[in-house]
């Protein structure tokens, strides 16, 4: 059976409600059910990074993701495991999917909605110099098969261009 | 390189002045925002080049820069030991930071920009933190003064941003907003009423939580906690700053109640509890840190409580920071034993209230 809530996930709480003497039954997974304040008798550490890091060591466990390094800074999930930091910007990108789950956990959601951020304008000397210098290392990425980073490269661009 | 502590604005600590709402409750309101500069790897994994061309960005930048036109750039990195506890002692840098940390050793490039109400912490955890910190109960004021800087900041170093998760930080703990608005706040209410365990809970479950006096890992002494907001993603700034007020406004009217009930219910043995920890201050030749925190934290209910008069909130917050270890020796001009550093911290106590409260009673 499916969680009520997220739609994704099996439902392991059953939660039976009663409200104004009408009974209501509702089927959540165990995250959802934590983000309702739902107690359930899995023990949730309580300190956040905790229980990230205790996250992490459950994805750590599947070998691929273990192998994983992140391009720019040779961060690997293990790596994260002994210190609770990521190495730089980029790991966001590299391990996102084990991220949006681990952030998941630990703020009970995993988009931003708070300020937005465009960064300083380059002068356009400077914007001519960084699209030249991307469509570079663009043809270096593709010529090693760096394909990730070239893809990355590529999104930059567009938004530059 | 030695600290010249008059050269930094207000001496780092405008905040100690006692004014703004409920300032013997609550001490004072911080919002720091935690930012990382594009194109580097986070602190903890950069070079030191790295990290010295970071500081040097920020530095340049903060020229331009109406709030910290007044900073002074203090290098974190080449000050002797006791200096580096000194500004942690005025909370302007982590221990982190001030390499005071057993598992963080002090990182080449590590400063501190110490400005009026603001200051901003280069290569800690992440390469900016940057904090407003001000008097009393005024989450709106701190917030205010911190966009306006991330506002400055942000226009001429790039931040790492991405839509989807938002600042990205080193731990993700902070990821999204980066946002930790706190409030040092005391509450002798309703630690000698019993209530605080309930409280502490109920913020937990409300998606703060609390720590002591120094932050992050330290403990809780003289009934002063930290509260802040737990998580950073998924809710706005305004959204988790006006949780947090609400969420305080709480607390503080909880304390106010408590205190009432104090005095109605056993008045006589808190005005006994707290003459007789004024008496200790006054009269004492020995006291430890943390038995002054306790005796301070009494002195401050009956301030509170208006049992003693003639005694200002400044001077119980100068006495909280100006009688830590490394301020006492530097008070000395020499490294005290442990037992000197007993001596030195009643002395000075003793010397404080009888010229800033001679006549409180």
């Amino acid at each position: 059976m499916l969680c009520d809530q997220c739609k994704e996930r099996d439902a392991v709480v059953h939660l039976t409600q009663i409200v104004e003497n009408a009974v209501t039954q509702l089927h959540l997974c165990e995250q959802c059910a934590a983000e309702r304040g739902v107690e359930t008798t899995i023990a949730t550490p309580k300190h956040p990074l905790g229980d990230f890091l205790k996250a992490v060591q459950q994805q750590a466990m599947v070998p691929s993701a273990e192998a994983t390094r992140c391009a720019a800074c040779g961060m690997s999930l293990k790596d994260f495991r002994a210190t609770g930091r990521l190495g730089c910007a980029r790991c966001y990108g590299t391990f996102q999917v084990s991220l949006r789950e681990l952030l998941r956990r630990v703020h009970g959601s995993a988009t931003h909605a708070g300020r937005s951020y465009n960064g300083p304008q380059p002068a356009p000397w400077q914007r001519a110099n960084s699209v030249r210098e991307l469509h570079d290392r663009l043809k270096r990425a593709i010529d090693t098969e760096a394909f990730e980073e070239a893809a990355t490269i590529r999104d930059e661009l567009r938004g530059m261009e | 390189m030695s600290l010249d502590l008059a050269l930094l604005p207000d001496g780092g600590v405008g905040w100690l002045d006692g004014s703004g709402e409920t300032p013997d409750i609550v001490l004072s309101t911080r919002v720091r925002l935690a930012r990382n500069v594009e194109g580097f790897a986070f602190t903890t994994r950069a070079r030191d080049g790295e990290r010295l061309r970071v500081l040097a960005q920020v530095r340049e930048a903060a020229t331009l820069i109406p709030s910290l036109h007044d900073a002074v750039t203090v290098r974190v990195d080449e000050l002797a030991d006791i200096d580096r506890l000194l500004l942690h002692e005025r909370h302007l840098v982590s221990k982190e930071l001030a390499g005071l940390d057993a598992q963080h050793p002090l990182r080449a490039g590590a400063a501190v920009l110490v400005g009026r109400d603001v200051s901003v912490m280069v290569n800690e955890e992440d390469h900016i933190r940057l904090q407003a910190l001000v008097a009393g109960f005024a989450p709106e004021r701190a917030w205010e003064a911190a966009l306006a800087l991330d506002r400055e900041l942000g226009t001429r170093v790039p931040f790492s941003f991405d839509s989807e998760f938002g600042f990205l930080t080193a731990c993700p703990t902070n990821t999204g907003t980066g946002m930790r608005a706190s409030v040092l706040i005391h509450l002798p209410g309703l630690v000698l009423t019993k209530e605080i365990s309930k409280v502490l809970a109920g913020l937990q479950q409300m998606g703060l939580t609390y720590r002591g006096l120094y932050g992050e890992g330290s403990e809780v002494v003289g009934n002063f906690f930290q509260i802040s907001n737990q998580t950073t993603l998924g809710r706005s700034e305004d959204e988790l700053l006006d949780h947090l007020t609400r969420v305080v406004r709480h607390v503080v009217e909880r304390e106010a109640e408590a205190r009432r009930v104090l005095l109605r219910d056993a008045g006589y043995i808190i005005e006994d509890k707290v003459w007789r920890a004024f008496a200790t201050l006054r009269h004492a030749r020995m006291l430890s840190f943390d038995e002054a925190m306790n005796l301070l934290s009494g002195v401050r209910l009956a301030v509170g409580l208006k049992l003693i008069t003639g005694l200002s909130v400044y001077t119980l917050n100068k006495l909280l920071i100006f009688s830590q270890p490394a301020h006492l020796e530097r008070l000395e001009g020499r490294t005290l034993s442990e037992s000197e550093g007993l001596l030195a911290r009643a002395r000075y106590v003793r010397q404080m209230l009888a010229a800033e409260a001679p006549l409180a009673g």
